[in-house]
């Protein structure tokens, strides 16, 4: 690839060199930039991927920290919850009688 | 019950407290749950909870958030109790980290117990902040507003538990039944999977 751009400055001589040899700076720059842009592309998609993987597992520690925390949500609620409220309750309106 | 309304407007305010506050019990003992780890010390402190909401009943306005408000309470209630017999609460930590594994359900996901160990190797503060929002629902302002921090601070700590639960669960660095914990997020995944259908 990188030899096409010194294949026009060699074919081309006197006033046409230096506009040749620009061409094949900028055509040089481009694939240049062509391989950068490619390179990034990779390394994004790379880290897409990756994003991907961590957003999945965190997603899957999200899903079981609930069902952790909805299992004993719906556990029935033991009798001595209600046993004391109304106790309290009972308590409260002795006071105001 | 019917003799309440006999008590007048006072009376019924009371009776609708009473009964928003029974629907909350069973979010009050899981968030409990997850402070304490203990379940017998974990109702303890629900009943404290509840009990000292029902108390406070007069200063709670009626239609704005109870059970962030019934949650503020809970924790401060924990964190008291903690301050007042460290030693006690080390005890409590570590009847805890015992009935943890024994007093699990042997029939349940393994992926859960998995879990709840990783969550009891975190700080306090991110511990809190992570289960607040992440399991209990409530936006970071309303997390923020319970444990008494700046909205950043409860971003950072859910953050910072996230990264650490994630790196814990995926290294096995707690022992289970004293031998690695292997393959707590290979589980785990598949679980998210199994429970979500087919991805």
């Amino acid at each position: 690839m990188g030899g096409t751009g010194r294949g026009i400055i060699a074919l081309s001589g006197g006033n046409n060199q230096k506009s040749a040899r620009a061409a094949g700076r900028r055509e040089a720059e481009s694939m240049i930039d062509q391989s950068a842009t490619a390179r990034r592309e990779v390394a994004v998609q790379e880290e897409d991927t990756a994003l991907d993987e961590a957003r999945l597992r965190q997603q899957a520690i999200g899903v079981k920290l609930r069902q952790m925390f909805d299992q004993v949500v719906n556990e029935p609620v033991p009798d001595e919850f209600l046993e004391i409220l109304r106790r309290a309750d009972q308590r409260s309106a002795a006071r105001k009688v | 019950m019917g003799t309440r309304s006999a008590v007048g407007g006072a009376g019924e305010n009371d009776e609708e407290f009473r009964r928003e506050l029974v629907v909350l019990i069973p979010h009050l003992r899981a968030f409990a749950r997850t402070l304490c780890g203990d379940p017998a010390a974990a109702d303890d402190l629900a009943q404290d909870a509840m009990l000292k909401a029902w108390d406070a009943r007069a200063s709670f306005q009626l239609g704005t958030n109870m059970k962030a408000w019934t949650f503020m309470i809970l924790r401060n209630q924990f964190y008291s109790e903690k301050r007042r017999s460290w030693r006690q609460s080390q005890l409590d930590q570590e009847a805890a980290e015992r009935t943890l594994v024994a007093a699990d359900d042997p029939e349940a996901p393994v992926a859960l117990d998995e879990l709840r160990l990783a969550l009891r190797s975190l700080p306090d503060e991110q511990r809190e902040a992570l289960v607040l929002v992440g399991a209990g629902g409530f936006a970071y302002e309303e997390a923020a507003e319970i444990c008494g921090c700046a909205v950043g601070t409860v971003k950072s700590r859910v953050s910072r538990a996230r990264r650490a639960l994630q790196a814990a669960l995926e290294a096995g660095s707690y022992e289970r039944d004293g031998a690695p914990a292997g393959e707590a997020m290979g589980s785990i995944l598949a679980d998210a999977e199994r429970l979500s259908g087919a991805r």
